[in-house]
């Protein structure tokens, strides 16, 4: 991990090594927050937060931590950020921190975080660490808002709270729905997102577990 | 012998180098519709047999048959009555089919032909929308990746059609069967390689995404305005006693009862069942466990009994009747694809729907109806009582030798 520059840590996670839809992380948030942009937004900033200035301060003191309890120390670090951010969000958007619940909460047990602090910030220095930091939460975040963009569309016919496709039980035509409010369709999204990102970078693609063998031998009559 | 001939004739722009070798899955679809494959099995194959896929699908196909048409009849009879005793109420949906039932045949509930036209009416539009948007996605996929176009398709299509209720729009068809063909099967590489069943992941689909349209007690009969229980919503709320005194177990078997298209006719669909038996196309170990599994956990629901939910009183006889259980235990379950393979995989797998599916309907007040859930329930867990199948079987070969 030597020649790593601001600007890869920053974009590669966007579409190159996008932590949901390449290391498949933090996938149960993605699930949880994604019915309407605005909350989604709120969830992506607080995750961004978390994840730069979780990173800046592991990588500070990472070698003062004694090998063996790291992570306890990482966790640490992480649960007072997000302390923190919880009750920023309550103190100032209180609406949309009962929208989000324990989500806010769970940003500790997200994958991306912890996978962060520990696979990068123990190597590198603060400043780039930050930028890593910041670099994954947009990758998570952009996965997170395209996915909320059709979720709250589809399912709701609205965009941040404004009606874009009127309703049929308001008058209008739009028929919303309902899986599209359900978690599971979150599923469903970042699927066809992986399918189309994979197509688009055939080097994103797994190779196979195995193969199906060719038969080589001709009929015996 | 034209057809062959021109056939013949035009084969070599689809093969490889020619003008449109793109198109070859086209070709090779049409030209397999009529006549057999030239291609004979050339990998490690033990048993040669006359039947292949095509000829396996066109024969469930066929079997859907009595079902089908009984479905048709059932459309008219059920909306006929209504109209035969709410004289003010509006017939259809106020437009071209309107104009088509009233075109061709009158609203007498006793007569065959009136009510096949308006069955028809309702039927055929649905069906067609099915197909169409399937099949483009169908064609599509096979052209893109180059493989052929699969016959499971004309199954899928018409299990699809005949598990909507009547009045569903058009539009919501052409949608359920688009996830039903591209996330329930093609993304997983196509025909034999989707691990649930296509047409029940549309209807799922379909189901989560508007309920309004394909439950409750407003969808099943094709009069505007409509309203009146299912079989299951008076099993709900009243149990058995409310089953017998408003539909009859006679007339539940026989499908003169409230329904999606093709399956309130248990006798409809048993006959095409039986022959899909008879013919070893539906495995009668997968059949066998669904009823059995039925059978067993509504007795033992029976001998449990509650006071406050009626449903547990309902006795396996009258599960077998109501609903889709039917339909759902001879052509869904028994999809060769996305049930377990081995054999007693196949018991364990039909077990496992029986028993979901009265679990459903017994146990959670949230859905009417199990079997559709408990099937694809099953299927997900299909590859794994394969797994232990075959690792058991391996560890007791290993033990003899």
């Amino acid at each position: 991990m030597a020649e790593v520059t601001a600007k890869q840590v920053l974009f590669e996670p966007i579409l190159n090594n996008n932590p949901i839809a390449l290391q498949i992380l933090g996938i149960c948030s993605a699930l949880a927050v994604t019915s309407s942009m605005s909350v989604t937004l709120v969830m992506a900033l607080s995750v961004i937060l978390v994840t730069a200035f979780s990173n800046m301060a592991v990588s500070l003191v990472r070698k003062q931590i004694p090998n063996s309890i790291r992570i306890i120390v990482q966790m640490t670090i992480i649960a007072s950020l997000v302390i923190v951010v919880d009750q920023v969000l309550r103190a100032y958007a209180y609406e949309i921190s009962k929208q989000l619940s324990v989500f806010v909460g769970l940003i500790i047990t997200n994958c991306i975080v912890m996978g962060r602090a520990e696979g990068f910030a123990m190597n590198n220095g603060p400043v780039l660490s930050f930028l890593d930091g910041i670099g994954n939460g947009l990758g998570y975040s952009v996965l997170l808002v395209v996915v909320a963009f059709f979720r709250e569309l589809i399912g709701s016919g609205s965009l941040m709270g404004i009606t874009i496709l009127p309703a049929v039980n308001d008058g209008g035509w739009y028929v919303p729905n309902g899986l599209l409010l359900l978690p599971p369709s979150a599923f469903f999204i970042i699927g066809l997102i992986i399918w189309a990102l994979r197509a688009a970078k055939p080097e994103q693609v797994e190779a196979p577990d195995f193969k199906l063998s060719r038969h080589k031998v001709k009929e015996a009559f | 012998m034209a057809i062959r001939q021109f056939l013949d004739g035009i084969e070599h722009h689809f093969e490889q180098g020619g003008k449109y070798e793109r198109w070859y899955a086209l070709y090779e679809a049409v030209d397999t519709i009529f006549y057999t494959p030239g291609r004979v099995t050339s990998a490690t194959a033990h048993v040669r047999d006359g039947v292949d896929l095509k000829r396996i699908m066109i024969t469930v196909w066929l079997c859907t048959f009595p079902a089908m048409f009984f479905g048709m009849w059932n459309i008219g009879y059920q909306a006929n009555s209504f109209l035969a005793s709410h004289p003010d109420a509006m017939m259809g949906d106020g437009g071209l089919r309107t104009a088509f039932i009233s075109a061709l045949a009158g609203n007498n509930p006793g007569s065959v032909w009136d009510n096949m036209v308006y069955g028809l009416a309702y039927f055929v539009p649905i069906y067609a929308a099915t197909f169409i948007v399937g099949g483009f996605w169908e064609v599509l996929f096979a052209t893109v990746r180059r493989h052929e176009v699969n016959e499971g398709f004309f199954v899928t299509s018409v299990l699809f059609a005949l598990i909507c209720p009547p009045t569903i729009p058009l539009w919501q068809v052409a949608l359920g069967i688009s996830f039903g063909v591209v996330i329930g099967k093609e993304v997983f590489g196509g025909t034999g390689k989707n691990f649930l069943n296509p047409a029940l992941a549309g209807r799922a689909f379909l189901y989560f995404a508007y309920p309004a349209q394909i439950s409750g007690d407003q969808v099943w009969t094709a009069v505007d305005g409509f309203s009146g229980a299912t079989a299951l919503s008076w099993a709900a709320s009243g149990g058995v006693e409310a089953l017998q005194q408003h539909i009859g177990w006679m007339s539940a078997f026989l499908g003169s009862i409230q329904g999606s298209m093709g399956e309130t006719s248990t006798l409809a669909v048993l006959i095409g069942g039986v022959i899909l038996l008879v013919m070893k196309i539906a495995s009668y170990r997968i059949v066998g466990g669904v009823l059995l599994g039925m059978v067993g956990t509504s007795l033992l629901l029976n001998a449990i009994g509650s006071d406050t939910n009626p449903m547990f009183n309902v006795p396996p006889h009258w599960h077998l009747v109501v609903g889709g259980f039917a339909f759902g235990m001879m052509f869904m379950a028994t999809d060769p694809v996305s049930s377990a393979m081995t054999n007693t995989g196949k018991w364990c797998f039909g077990i496992l729907v029986g028993l979901m599916t009265v679990l459903i309907r017994v146990v959670n007040p949230a859905f009417p109806e199990g079997i559709m859930l408990a099937i694809l329930f099953g299927n997900l867990f299909a590859p794994l009582m394969d797994h232990y199948v075959v690792q058991a079987n391996i560890k007791r070969r290993l033990a003899r030798a």
